[in-house]
């Protein structure tokens, strides 16, 4: 972990609005970016205000691939007059950050760990922007 | 300096198990303090020190000195999820050796099963996992319990068989909350809620409690029962959300398991009985690999026809869980409860003949928090 002796980061931390914020307006817009120390060079999902790596507070933002890998999956049981059933995941992008996420167009159960997926902007459960992936070469 | 062998549990008790009609979840942890003050032939008035952690009450540490008409030196309300306890006689032990306190008692208690009919929680959906609507907890397990079976082949039946085994120990202890057969078909057959979990696969909704007093080893042979020894404890703190957690496969019971059996000078062999919060199939599995009772990745064939259950290998949950037994939100104050009686040779039908050395095991959160207790007779110390 790096001291913290760099005037610049102290400011870098004061200086407002905070990461969660940035990352919600950016993807109000439709713009999905991830964070990048610039300490380290580690790629950081979710957004944070310290890079979990080396601590610096030097972090900046950056668009990352889309293109990621499903680690695991699990598909939540609904009846279908409460929605029906729906897929949660864990992607790895290729950056090598993790994230939950939904896979869309594609079957539930064809989801399996390993299933090669891209990223898009979608919907959350509440209509929120959110960002979802689809199969690698899939239409969405 | 340690703190094996430095300070004992010389109460314990249980209260409202299963249905506690009409009573609070506070009403239901000083049912347990009381219990366990009463088993420990303690007055009230000694106790010192106070250690608790509920499931909706974020000051339940004032609550419960207020309720118990005390001033305590030390109140404790760390909330790490179910584990909490395991880390609460650990901070115990700390007080009693420093002498900064004499006579401590840990407790819970809830009502969520006649008050809610379901996990009662203060917890919302971490922000980053919100959008997708995942079930919480169970779809965090989920994940964990696919991943495992992924990467290791792990299969649907060898889940099943950690079910099967709970509730063949449930069958031995009256005071269980579901004491009904059950076969790997019937928990094969349940309903699926988060794949690849299944109702079966998932602890119950109960009512209960439960509380136990810790004094200084120095003293803890003057009471009723025989003292039960911490011997060795430790901790493990890896993330909170499942979507943080580096490898679904390996917990922090890896760092607290060696921790406290590097504290009590014990490895997995020595180990009599084993108490793991299961609060879903997948979790005894990975605890059981991750606390070293078996290899990575081998958890499935460790517990597959019959491993921990009665007449099994290594017996593990003999009061037969949380997934057959008892399961008001927090566990892991049971699996202290339930070492304490198979250490004394109070567990009748399940009792571990010659027990000497439990492990006692919680988990919080979403696999976030690991901790491991390690406590023994006075043969063990």
């Amino acid at each position: 972990m790096a001291v913290i002796t760099l005037d610049s980061e102290m400011t870098d931390l004061k200086n407002g609005p905070g990461p969660d914020a940035v990352f919600a307006a950016k993807l109000a817009e439709g713009v999905f970016e991830i964070q990048k120390c610039g300490g380290c060079g580690a790629y950081i999902f979710h957004p944070r205000v310290i890079c979990p790596t080396c601590g610096s507070a030097n972090l900046g933002w950056i668009t990352p691939t889309g293109h990621g890998t499903v680690y695991a999956r699990t598909i939540v049981r609904r009846k279908p007059e409460r929605g029906g059933d729906y897929n949660v995941v864990l992607v790895d992008l290729d950056e090598g950050v993790r994230m939950m996420s939904r896979v869309d167009g594609i079957a539930n159960e064809e989801i399996v760990a390993g299933l090669k997926v891209t990223a898009a902007i979608g919907e959350g459960a509440d209509g929120e922007p959110a960002v979802v992936f689809r199969p690698e070469g899939g239409a969405l | 300096m340690s703190l094996r062998g430095k300070a004992a549990i010389v109460g314990a008790a249980l209260a409202g198990c299963g249905e506690a009609h009409g009573k609070s979840s506070m009403e239901i942890t000083i049912e347990a303090a009381y219990g366990a003050l009463a088993d420990a032939g303690i007055a009230l008035g000694e106790v010192d020190a106070i250690a608790t952690c509920q499931p909706l009450d974020m000051l339940s540490g004032l609550t419960l000195a207020q309720e118990l008409g005390l001033n305590p030196k030390f109140t404790m309300n760390n909330r790490m999820g179910g584990s909490s306890f395991l880390s609460h006689t650990l901070w115990a032990a700390m007080l009693l050796e420093l002498r900064l306190a004499d006579t401590v008692l840990i407790c819970y208690g809830s009502n969520q099963r006649t008050a809610s009919g379901k996990l009662m929680t203060a917890l919302g959906l971490p922000t980053y996992e919100a959008p997708y609507k995942p079930m919480f907890p169970l779809s965090s397990y989920a994940l964990a319990a696919d991943r495992h079976m992924t990467q290791f082949g792990t299969t649907r039946e060898q889940l099943a068989d950690v079910a099967v085994a709970a509730r063949a120990w449930a069958q031995k202890n009256p005071e269980a909350f579901i004491r009904d057969p059950l076969t790997r078909e019937d928990v094969i057959a349940s309903r699926l809620v988060s794949d690849p979990l299944r109702v079966r696969d998932c602890c119950l909704v109960t009512d209960g409690g439960g509380a136990i007093v810790m004094r200084r080893a120095e003293t803890a042979k003057d009471h009723p029962k025989p003292p039960v020894y911490l011997l060795g404890g430790g901790e493990g703190t890896t993330h909170r959300d499942i979507s943080e957690m580096a490898d679904l496969t390996v917990t922090g019971a890896a760092q607290s398991g060696a921790a406290a059996m590097t504290m009590a000078g014990v490895k997995p062999a020595d180990i009599d009985v084993v108490q793991l919060y299961d609060a879903f199939t997948i979790n005894v599995i990975l605890f059981l690999e991750d606390l070293g009772f078996c290899k990575k990745g081998e958890g499935g064939a460790f517990v597959e026809n019959g491993g921990i259950a009665p007449g099994g290998h290594l017996p593990v949950n003999t009061n037969g869980g949380g997934l057959s037994c008892v399961h008001p939100g927090m566990y892991g104050i049971f699996t202290l409860v339930e070492a304490v009686r198979q250490l004394r040779g109070e567990a009748g039908d399940r009792q571990i003949a010659g027990a000497e050395l439990a492990l006692a095991h919680g988990n919080g959160g979403v696999l976030s928090s690991q901790v491991t207790n390690i406590l023994g007779t006075d043969t063990a110390l």
